[in-house]
């Protein structure tokens, strides 16, 4: 060690390093690693004074082999993430890469997999983050949770939860409809008598009130709690958070249900004329009219998934309906008697119904198949789905709530049950809270419900603590995304696919649409000519010139036809998938 | 009885002070987040409509030549200086940054025909009409001094073009012949000629340093090695080229500007073929200059535009132009890679910003990734009709659109008409030519 050369003096520093003692790891069993520390520093002291670059090496490789470890990562690797988790920011199937791609192609494929894969990790993975856990109720051995009372809840949560479940006793002016602001922060109310109020409904705060003096068929909220509509006996009304009328919309007549389309700033009205009419909010104008030819309109629902609204109507029948057709996409038969309620899950996939045949029935919407019905002896006048797919059913007096609705197993016994006086007009989820607002005859009460919120939100989308400028910001970002009324659908993915239409296909849809073929080749005229050439016969011998040129497409046009009958396979698509008008008229039961 | 109630504490969700910034909690799921694909769209699109509405690429004119600019150059070292020369033979030396005229030179009689910065940024060269070359300091003379050059050497005849070596101390002129001179001698240390009597164009390759290319009158680009005796070969095409530019990154390449209104990138090593034919003037083209990321080049054309092409495209991406800007004559992309200058007729050098729509100076964290974020949108949707049609869009004035009308039919007509002789000829006399193979007449070896 006496020796002054640099490699020397490098030796004598990493032993002084490792004499640093690291501090002990539950996973380490300290004794062995430190004798095994020990022994390599001390072969390497010896051979160090000669051959110092080749320790270097051992050294180096001896960590490789892991003899001696200062640490060692337990748990090597990234962290796994549950397969559920990861399925559900799925989004497409991946993409294979076709055969006999071009190297280009096939690194570029490869690039953009990886991407999605990255991001659909990265999102998956921020589910820990998550500050909120859901809310839920269980009962104790042999207890019922729908026996389980609202004033028992609201004792055994804390305060500001427990002053959730409240009642307003509006007797003068009721039954009442209502609607909660799309942040769940403001409640709307409207009584059939005229009454419309709008509260903060956690802090009980009264916006405005105020009297119409006409009927009041529905309320609705538009994108901000700034605005909302008030469907009255006449015209479409538009009041400020004030309760200031902004507008009377009286192309919007005799208005029974309005649903509103946050994405596409469109409110879309059922009047008792059988009308089905969509405002655009952002500039006022009327998008479309359509007139459904069904009679009265008053059920109604949105599917939040791709904005088609659903109409329930008095033959047993719900039709889909976008505002680009003036026939309804669907038409399914539900019941055998009258449509009295609908919901329409957030996802899209399920669509629950109540008729007069006092029948409850779940509906899988993308197949248009019954899932399972299950007879309610009250029957249910009005439905609503929260947002983490509780399903309550007004039943007369009772409003019941019922758990694990969607999917195939059969509706056994309520999750909640809870008795109202007087007649219920309006039920409504509040969004991001566990709250069951529910307007009847007596006025409105706030019911709690654990579970039936979505614990966590997005604050770039729908924030209920946003503050004024946040708002600000958010409605001009949302203005600018607007979704144009143009590509409303069944599929609302359609616009990322590929057209894989044929040529053939195309084709046929530009003849049918424009009602000639543009392809068609001209038929052969022949020039006029002077000096006595242009006689008929004349004319006639020079269309014969070129008639078999004719001739020759249709001949080859022929032949071709006759070998796709030899060999039984047909060249046009008959895929009239563009027109996706499915008509079911099944009856179940 | 168990149970839990949604409750938050409003304390988590909003900021502690005025003074912080807002909360802003994330989920996402993407059940709370419908319409993906539409929404992106729609942004998409705006992002499409932004980027023409920002497209405002003009930046800054340079004036105070007497006549047209016939030739530009960049500094070799400074990003800020540039010289160009007049057809008056005035040589001015400017600022860019700020836009003003630091000297200027009356060079030679006549045309300033080329100029060339020395690889350190020490000295100039020019050629002009007057058969001279003269080689100029770059710093200005003191107060009250002459400008005088450091070095004239008199030719025998006209010089067109210069151009410098990348490393050496010699420079290569075009005229009669192309000649290659050692700084130090006044004659040239060789010549080469290949049966032509004018050259319009050399240049030296970036990479390859003793690689050199030229524009002849007979319609061919040749090649030479300057340290063989003979040109290596040379490339006759249906017209004459005016200029050729090195590609900078892919050295194999160069693109030369045509008089059939057409510019062709060629690969070294396939002559026969060009490897693209970028069409869009609707005049002959006068000039060419690559950026200095090898992946786009700007072209200057009698028509009063300037277009850029990416190198492997066929059709431009951008074009400017302006109501005074008259016949283009020559165009240099700036070694930032951000501006594009040019010179024309009207006595103005123009610099434009290569990116139309690129907003200048620094950017903030924000706006890069929201222009990266746009970029991205508008490359996913780019193939939807809508997006297409607004990013393709281009103004035009009525004269160029017109012509580009009538060069179209033409085609047509050209078209059909060689389809009607086909048809009536013995199969196989008249044979199918590529647009690329079209223009190329012979590789002489």
């Amino acid at each position: 060690m006496a020796a002054v050369t640099p490699e020397v003096l490098t030796s004598t520093h990493v032993e002084k390093m490792k004499k640093k003692k690291l501090p002990k790891r539950y996973w380490e069993e300290t004794e062995k690693t430190d004798q095994s520390q020990r022994r390599p520093e001390e072969e390497q002291g010896k051979a160090g004074q000669n051959q110092n670059k080749s320790t270097v090496k051992e050294k180096s490789l001896k960590r490789k082999n892991g003899e001696s470890l200062e640490k060692k990562d337990p748990f090597p690797g990234e962290a796994p993430i549950p397969q559920k988790q990861l399925q559900k920011f799925q989004r497409g199937k991946k993409c294979k890469v076709p055969a006999g791609a071009r190297e280009r192609l096939k690194e570029a494929i490869a690039i953009s997999e990886a991407m999605s894969e990255h991001a659909q990790k990265q999102a998956a993975r921020y589910d820990l983050l998550l500050p909120e856990d859901a809310g839920f109720l269980e009962g104790d051995e042999d207890e019922d949770t729908n026996t389980i009372s609202q004033a028992d809840i609201a004792d055994a949560v804390d305060i500001t939860s427990g002053s959730k479940y409240f009642n307003l006793h509006l007797s003068q002016f009721g039954p009442y409809r209502l609607d909660y602001s799309r942040t769940g922060r403001n409640l709307l109310v409207g009584g059939k008598k005229g009454h419309v109020a709008c509260i903060d409904w956690q802090t009980k705060d009264l916006k405005c009130e105020m009297n119409v003096m006409e009927t009041v068929n529905d309320v609705k909220w538009l994108h901000t709690e700034a605005m909302f509509a008030v469907a009255q006996k006449r015209w479409l009304y538009i009041y400020d958070s004030k309760g200031v009328e902004l507008h009377c919309v009286k192309k919007f007549n005799d208005v029974l249900r309005m649903q509103f389309l946050p994405y596409h700033f469109l409110l879309a009205t059922a009047s008792a004329t059988g009308f089905l009419q969509y405002l655009d909010v952002s500039i006022g104008k009327e998008v479309a009219a359509i007139c459904t030819k069904m009679g009265r309109l008053d059920v109604m629902a949105q599917n939040p998934h791709n904005a088609v609204i659903h109409l329930g109507h008095p033959n047993g029948t719900v039709s889909l309906w976008s505002p680009n057709q003036k026939e309804s996409l669907v038409k399914m038969l539900c019941h055998r008697g009258a449509v009295r309620s609908l919901a329409v899950d957030k996802t899209g996939t399920y669509m629950v119904t109540s008729g007069l045949d006092r029948k409850l029935k779940v509906y899988d919407i993308r197949a248009f198949k019954p899932l399972h019905s299950c007879f309610l002896p009250a029957g249910a006048s009005c439905l609503s789905l929260s947002q983490r797919g509780l399903l309550s059913a007004a039943t007369g007096e009772i409003v019941q709530v019922y758990q694990n609705v969607l999917g195939s197993n059969p509706v056994s016994k309520p999750y909640m049950a809870h008795r109202l006086r007087g007649q219920i007009w309006g039920l409504a989820y509040c969004p991001f809270e566990d709250v069951l607002g529910i307007g009847h005859g007596e006025g409105f009460t706030s019911m709690i419900v654990p579970g039936a919120g979505e614990p966590n939100f997005d604050a770039l989308d729908t924030n209920p603590y946003r503050s004024h400028k946040q708002r600000q910001e958010w409605e001009v970002k949302a203005l600018l995304e607007k979704v144009q009324p143009e590509l409303i659908g069944l599929d609302p993915g359609q616009l990322s696919k590929v057209d894989q239409a044929s040529f053939e296909q195309r084709h046929k849809e530009q003849i049918e649409a424009l009602g000639f073929d543009p392809l068609a080749k001209d038929k052969f005229k022949p020039r006029t000519k002077k000096k006595g050439r242009s006689s008929a016969g004349a004319i006639e011998k020079r269309k014969r010139k070129v008639a078999h040129e004719d001739q020759r497409v249709f001949l080859s046009l022929s032949l071709l036809s006759l070998f796709a009958i030899i060999s039984h396979c047909s060249y046009y698509r008959h895929d009239d998938a563009s027109h996706r008008r499915c008509n079911i008229f099944k009856q179940s039961d | 009885m168990k149970v839990k109630v949604l409750c938050r504490n409003p304390d988590d969700y909003v900021r502690e002070t005025t003074r912080d910034i807002q909360r802003v909690p994330r989920n996402y799921d993407p059940t709370l987040h419908p319409f993906e694909v539409p929404r992106e769209y729609t942004r998409a699109l705006n992002a499409t409509k932004l980027e023409r509405v920002f497209a405002k690429p003009f930046v800054a004119s340079l004036d105070g030549h007497r006549d047209g600019i016939s030739c530009i150059t960049k500094h070799a070292k400074s990003l800020s200086t540039i010289i160009s020369g007049a057809c008056d033979g005035e040589v001015k030396v400017w600022n860019l940054p700020r836009q003003e005229c630091l000297r200027t030179v009356q060079a030679h009689e006549g045309f300033v025909r080329g100029i060339c910065s020395r690889f350190c940024g020490t000295s100039f060269f020019t050629v002009g009409d007057d058969k001279t070359i003269k080689q100029w300091n770059w710093e200005a003379p003191g107060y009250g001094v002459r400008e005088e050059p450091i070095n004239t050497i008199l030719g025998k005849a006209v010089f067109t073009g210069i151009d410098h070596h990348q490393r050496e101390g010699t420079f290569v002129t075009c005229g009669q012949t192309v000649d290659i001179w050692d700084e130090q001698r006044s004659s040239p240390i060789r010549s080469f000629s290949w049966g032509v009597d004018s050259f319009s164009c050399v240049r030296y390759n970036p990479v390859e340093t003793e690689l050199l290319a030229s524009c002849a009158s007979d319609r061919s680009v040749v090649l030479y090695d300057t340290r063989e005796s003979a040109p290596l070969r040379k490339v006759i095409m249906q017209l004459r080229s005016n200029t050729l530019c090195w590609n900078p990154m892919e050295a194999y390449y160069f693109t030369c500007a045509n008089e059939d209104y057409n510019l062709y990138t060629y690969d070294i090593r396939h002559l026969d073929v060009p490897v693209t034919v970028h069409m869009d003037h609707v005049s002959a083209v006068l000039d060419v200059d690559y950026s200095p990321t090898g992946r786009e080049f700007v072209s200057a054309s009698f028509d009063k535009t300037i277009r850029i092409f990416p190198k492997d495209k066929g059709h431009s991406r951008e074009v400017y132009h302006t109501k005074r800007m008259q016949h283009v004559i020559c165009v240099r992309w700036s070694a930032d890679n951000k501006y594009v200058l040019s010179g024309s007729d009207e006595m103005n050098i123009r610099l434009w910003k290569a990116n139309a729509s690129e907003k200048l100076g620094l950017l903030s964290a924000r706006e890069k990734a929201a222009t990266h974020y746009n970029k991205k949108l508008i490359e996913k949707f780019q193939h939807h009709p809508q997006v297409r049609r607004i990013a393709r869009h281009r103004h035009l004035p009525g004269d160029i659109l017109k012509q580009k009308r009538e060069l179209r039919e033409m085609r047509e007509a050209q078209r059909r008409k060689e389809q009607n002789v086909r048809k009536h000829s013995k199969p196989g006399s008249v044979p199918l030519l590529t647009e690329k193979e079209k223009h190329v007449v012979a590789v002489v070896e």
